[in-house]
């Protein structure tokens, strides 16, 4: 008999948040709207599972019936969520909740996290809610709990206040003079934290697009700077890698789905044999004929170009194909209240310096790395040592077509996956590879960082567009002031 | 259309036979403008369309050309000359625009909500100073980044990729709408030149026969050029450029002056192309297709007069013709065609002719 | 070797020409109908499925019977992304093939630079892609949406309680006519509605613009502001990058809605949409509209791309654009059919006030006057399965105003279609 009872206690709890769920339903969008601003203010936790669930755009976890949710209504979910969550017994819950609520909160919920900041044990989810409560504070009536908010404020650096900060700022919005005093301290406050997470921003986003320009060019570095290929297919070996990615994501996600987190990874070696299969059969039919005239492998690489857009057309279509950012590529470090530094900009950053400390281990290091820089030099005197030209030849340029295979690989997680993908980095990687002087992996490197950063840092001031021609009429007069490039090769050859 | 017939005609015959059957390509090509005022219907007719096709396809034949005085002759190539047939274009389009709008602005104008012309426009109302422009924009651009590229001995694979990057920087500046060119619709929906109706095919066989003239007067001066000291001089330059050097020559003016009179052959083209085509706008400046113009000439033979035409008519000729019958497989022919050009025939199509009548 | 080789190529070349040649004598008996968008070059991506959705409706119309007893034969051309090309081809459609109509074009400079040829020849254009108006030729009919039919009413959404209850507008877009001029009547109307410029931010990204770091930090900076919402008027290929870069700084359709005018099922086929959820659309047609009509339409569209093993048939989608396009063959063959013949001056009489039941749902009109269809607008959500599911649509079909009254001058404009306007 008892137990019964205390099943049926358990139940109740249950059964009002079906009833609840079922009455959300069935409901208009503003009487949901209203429901969830009353449930935000008083949190029970037994709601808990069903906010969950309507987040998820149902009511229930098995219930087939959908939600139809629009962006006002989630983001009150949001919130009431959160609201709710402060009940939860682990504290990094209730830091983020507590975090969510300084975007969101609403004056309705204030008593709830007045009574929450004061019962709060874990000192970090303490500070977090009063930073929450010092935004509802502001509209306080006493001066005294208004200038304590203004102060609480201006030790973050997040957006928010500012803005909350100025409004206070208004003409007759603040009439007590110390309150307002104080504001304009704290708001000079926010606003120098502000500036340094944007300027950190910039440089980040700045060495960031390097790292892109550094992976698209690097293979044409080889290809062209050290064997004087002037490949204009190097785009599409980039778009081969890309496509293998695709491949191989499609693949994994039909035959092992349990390995799909991971085809980034098993993407890569599959991306540079495919990309360098089809670099080296190229050289061995068509570039193998065409050195020392290097502007003829131009016109045919531009065949062999305009042939593997075609093909990869007609094979996958026209339209772009979806290539997904695994759960670990997604997101970013909030660094500061204004700065988040996303995963996948931050490998590939990692893997572009990674690929080019290979490269030129493999250069510098190797006996193919030798032969590679023999054969650069000068081709009959390497052939005369017994070097194998043709064979050197082809690897490398096999070498330089997988690294781009590679890079295609990096591009497919920051934008298109299309037929036209090479084709929209071809410019920029010969930019590169000049500005940095032919032949040079070094060049490469600072050059396409300097590239990226330039550009990001014009790009606030002049707007996208005058941004890149600006950086193109430099690049223009650089090479004016230094024909060979930032790092010329010395010596006295003279042609 | 008709150059594979004029290869194999060629092909099996020595210069007088080729002379002879440049003539009757010239005597062709003078007389479709005249069989374009034909009444509809009668049986010699040629359409509008073959009209500005072949009109269109002459305006290449003349970039081609002066590409290949730069690069065929004076070894320096190009990748940007889309660039300098692109301001050509323009400023005769600013003048077409002008004739459009009458007294107001031009369309595109009135739409950004602009009151007044920008500076540069003044004066393109008058056909002399569009004209002016047709030539100096070109022209002087060219003279200065020439001046500049030259002076700091600025060569082969660096030249070419800064060309590209000149073209690349233009082309985005003109699709800027604040530029004040129209943007990526650039200029279109033109009504008259000199007062007569643009459509009116009286004006299509004009200005079709301006464009022989044109090619012919480009013609005759680069084979002059080519063939005088100075043809040699730039040639010298393109074969060994310090030793001519050594011997006491500065090549710099000699290259300076066959780059901007390209430029200028360019802008000239550009300036007949608009009126026939109907049509200017930024993606002329695309660096596609400035490689494609060192196609044609590669294709054709470089180093030789007769070559870039050939190999300008025979791309656009097939281009126009395959787009039509495999709409969705004519660029496995264009690119095979590219690549089997470079690897058998290194002198393009003109180098296959000269084998056979010199064995 | 050399030489043979040549040789056999213009044998080849000859006898494709021929083939080519006893083609078209042995289709004397049928209409040819011209379509006219680019399968190569940078539009290739958005072109080609309207080119395979107007061969599979002429393969319909042909079916029951083509028009005035003849079937429709085809000639497809490709114009290669090349703006003059586009002038070409229309040209030798009109005069060397002879064709009654065209169906093509995408972006705004094409049909610009076509739009010459069909005036001085009395071609027949059907345009099938929303665009900036301010324009209206007695020789295209323009069967995609005009901005009072696709902009303003988003706009109205997000300001609504609804939407979000947006403050404050960031206009992105790439720079050329149609988002300047989307924009341009945009901030009009705005102001009209009382948002200040100072909430009103207009940004213009170059052609293929890839790299949206700087710009979604700005909108995070400037959605700090107010409740804010973005309008993106971004160009097919640019998308991508900006929703991944969107996704990647935790940006949410919660905190700042993105509502697109260029996105549709066929452009989130290339991205993961699971980060995406909540972001808006604004169209005169989705896929996923619930009736009769469209589940016919969608079914037919899945099992043509299947038939025809059009690449990616699998995951084919219908999108508004081909919904426009195979509207407009199925008026042009009710107009041809009412006129009794194709000529166009004929066809053009009998297409004003012609109406035909639309996948959409509703019964679409075309105006009697203006050249353009009158089409209800859709506000869709994207969700984590490449759909959009509607949130709000209109009642009926809007009338299309090419002439936007937000532009001044625009009141002179006469509402019917006057050549060279």
């Amino acid at each position: 008999m008892l137990r019964l009872l205390f099943t049926l206690l358990l139940l109740l709890p249950l059964a009002t948040q079906a009833s609840e769920g079922e009455f959300f339903l069935t409901a208009k969008p503003a009487e949901q709207a209203s429901l969830l601003e009353t449930w935000a203010a008083q949190p029970d936790a037994a709601r808990l599972p069903l906010l969950e669930n309507l987040r998820q755009g149902r009511i229930a976890e098995n219930d087939t019936r959908k939600l139809r949710l629009n962006n006002r209504l989630r983001g009150l979910i949001d919130n009431t969520l959160a609201s709710h969550q402060l009940l939860s017994d682990q504290a990094n819950v209730r830091l983020v909740a507590a975090q969510q609520l300084q975007k969101t909160a609403q004056p309705a919920q204030m008593a709830f996290l007045d009574r929450r900041f004061a019962s709060e044990p874990d000192a970090a989810v303490h500070a977090a809610l009063g930073l929450a409560l010092a935004n509802l504070q502001l509209g306080a009536s006493e001066p005294a709990v208004r200038l304590a908010a203004v102060r609480l404020l201006g030790e973050t650096g997040d957006p928010l206040a500012r803005t909350r900060l100025e409004a206070l700022l208004q003409p007759d919005a603040e009439t007590d003079a110390a309150v307002r005093i104080a504001a304009e301290t704290s708001l000079a406050q926010v606003q120098r934290k502000l500036l340094v997470g944007e300027l950190l921003g910039q440089a980040f986003s700045g060495l960031s697009l390097g790292s892109i320009l550094l992976l698209a060019a690097l293979g044409l570095a080889i290809t062209f700077g050290l064997l004087g290929v002037i490949n204009m297919a190097h785009g599409e070996m980039l778009m081969l890698g890309a496509y293998s990615t695709y491949m191989v994501q499609v693949l994994l996600q039909r035959y092992a789905p349990g390995a799909i987190e991971f085809y980034p990874l098993i993407a890569l070696p599959v991306a540079f044999a495919v990309s360098a299969g089809v670099g080296m059969a190229l050289e061995r039919t068509v570039i193998r004929h065409l050195y020392g005239r290097p502007l003829e492998t131009l016109l045919a690489t531009w065949g062999i170009s305009l042939i593997l857009i075609q093909a990869v057309r007609l094979i996958f279509g026209a339209q772009n194909v979806e290539v997904s950012n695994p759960a670990w590529l997604s997101g970013g470090i909030q660094v500061l209240p204004n700065l988040v530094l996303p995963y996948n900009r931050l490998v590939i950053i990692g893997f572009a310096l990674a690929v080019v400390l290979l490269t030129w281990l493999l250069l510098n290091r190797t006996r193919l790395g030798l032969n590679v820089r023999a054969v650069t030099q000068n081709r009959n005197m390497a052939a005369c040592c017994g070097v194998s030209t043709g064979r050197v030849d082809m690897l490398a340029f096999g070498l330089g077509s997988g690294i781009a295979g590679l890079g295609g690989v990096a591009l497919s997680q920051v934008g298109n996956v299309g037929p036209d993908l090479g084709q929209s980095y071809i410019i920029d990687s010969f930019l590169v590879v000049v500005l940095g002087g032919v032949g040079q992996l070094a060049g490469s490197l600072w050059a396409a960082f300097g590239l990226g950063i330039a550009n990001k840092l014009l790009e606030p001031q002049i707007g996208a567009v005058l941004g890149k021609i600006l950086i193109l009429a430099l690049i223009i007069l650089f090479i004016q002031k230094r024909p060979q490039g930032l790092f010329a090769l010395k010596g006295r050859v003279i042609d | 259309m008709n150059q594979p017939l004029i290869v194999t005609a060629t092909r099996k015959a020595g210069t007088r036979v080729s002379m002879a059957v440049g003539a009757v390509v010239v005597l062709v090509l003078l007389a479709l403008p005249l069989l374009s005022l034909l009444p509809d219907g009668h049986a010699l007719q040629v359409s509008a369309y073959t009209l500005t096709l072949v009109g269109k396809i002459l305006c290449y034949a003349i970039v081609a050309l002066a590409l290949d005085l730069v690069w065929g002759y004076a070894g320096l190539l190009s990748l940007g000359h889309g660039l300098f047939f692109a301001l050509g274009g323009y400023a005769m389009g600013m003048y077409l625009m002008r004739q459009a709008a009458g007294d107001g602005l031009p369309g595109f104008m009135t739409f950004l909500s602009w009151s007044e012309l920008p500076w540069y426009w003044a004066g393109t109302q008058h056909f002399a100073w569009a004209l002016c422009l047709v030539v100096l924009a070109p022209g002087l651009l060219a003279l200065v980044f020439g001046f500049f590229a030259f002076r700091s001995r600025i060569k082969g694979v660096y030249f070419s990729i800064m060309t590209q990057a000149l073209t690349f920087a233009g082309m985005l500046l003109f699709f800027r709408n604040e530029t004040g060119f129209g943007g990526n619709n650039g200029f279109t929906n033109f009504r008259t030149i000199l007062g007569f109706d643009i459509t009116a095919q009286g004006t299509r066989a004009a200005l079709f026969l301006l464009t022989v003239g044109l090619l012919l007067g480009s013609l005759f001066l680069c084979w002059r050029l080519t063939q005088s000291k100075f043809g040699r001089l730039l040639t010298a330059v393109r074969d060994a450029e310090n030793r001519l050097m050594f011997c006491g020559y500065d090549p710099r003016g000699f290259k300076l002056l066959v780059w901007v009179l390209s430029a200028v052959l360019c802008g000239l083209a550009g300036a007949l192309y608009v009126p026939q085509v109907g049509i200017i706008n930024p993606s002329e400046m695309s660096p596609t297709n400035s490689i494609e113009a060192a196609v044609w000439v590669a294709l054709g033979g470089r180093g030789t007069l007769i070559g870039p035409l050939l190999g300008a008519g025979l791309v656009n000729g097939m281009k126009s013709w395959f787009t039509v019958a495999f709409p969705e497989f004519w660029l496995f022919f264009l690119g095979a065609l590219f690549i089997l050009v470079t690897l058998y025939l290194p002198k393009g199509v003109v180098g296959l002719v000269k084998k056979r009548s010199q064995p | 070797m050399k030489r043979r080789s040549l040789i056999k190529a213009f044998t080849l070349s000859a006898s494709i020409a021929a083939m080519g040649l006893s083609w078209s004598i042995q289709a004397a008996e049928t209409i040819k109908v011209g379509i006219l968008h680019s399968l190569s070059g940078t539009m290739a991506i958005s072109e080609t499925s309207l080119k395979d959705m107007a061969l599979m409706t002429i393969d319909e119309i042909n079916a029951k019977g083509g028009v005035n007893g003849k079937l429709l034969e085809p000639v497809v051309v490709d114009p290669a992304s090349n703006w003059p090309l586009f002038a070409e081809k229309s040209r030798q459609l009109l005069t060397q093939d002879k064709v009654a109509v065209v169906f093509g074009c995408w972006t705004s400079v094409s049909r610009k630079s076509v739009l010459p040829v069909f005036e001085e020849l009395n071609g027949l254009l059907f345009y099938p892609v929303q665009y900036e108006g301010e324009e209206m030729s007695p020789n295209v009919f323009y069967t995609g949406a005009a901005p009072n039919q696709q902009a303003i009413p988003a706009v109205e959404y997000l300001m609504s309680e609804d939407g979000g209850g947006a403050k404050r507008f960031f206009l992105l877009g790439t720079d050329y006519v149609y988002p300047r001029t989307t924009n341009k009547i945009l901030r009009a109307f705005l102001h009209s509605k009382g948002v200040a410029d100072k909430d009103i931010e207009e940004v213009y990204t170059p052609f293929g613009h890839s790299d949206y770091q700087t710009i979604v930090a700005n909108i995070k900076k400037f959605s700090a502001g107010g409740k804010t919402a973005v309008i993106s008027t971004v160009n097919g290929d640019s998308n991508v990058p900006f929703y991944k870069e969107l996704a990647n700084q935790g940006l949410k359709a919660t905190d700042v809605p993105v509502v697109a005018f260029s996105v549709g099922e066929e452009e989130l086929r290339g991205i993961d949409t699971k980060p995406l959820v909540g972001h808006l659309a604004a169209w005169n047609y989705f896929e996923s509209v619930d009736n009769p009509v469209n589940q016919k339409f969608v079914a037919d569209w899945k099992a043509y791309a299947k038939a025809k093993n059009l690449p990616g048939a699998d995951k084919a989608v219908t999108n508004d654009p081909m919904e426009a396009t195979y509207v407009g063959i199925h008026m042009w063959a009710q107009a041809a059919q009412k006129a009794g013949s194709t000529d166009v001056d004929k066809v053009r009489e009998a297409l004003a006030g012609q109406s035909f039941k639309a996948p959409s749902g509703f019964t679409l009109t075309m105006d009697k006057s203006n050249h353009h269809l009158h089409k209800p607008v859709m506000i869709g959500e994207i969700q984590d399965d490449g759909q959009f599911s509607v949130v709000w649509q209109t009642e009926e079909p809007l009338r299309a105003q090419p002439w936007s009254p937000f532009i001044p001058g625009n009141d002179k404009r006469p509402d019917y279609a006057v050549k060279g306007n």
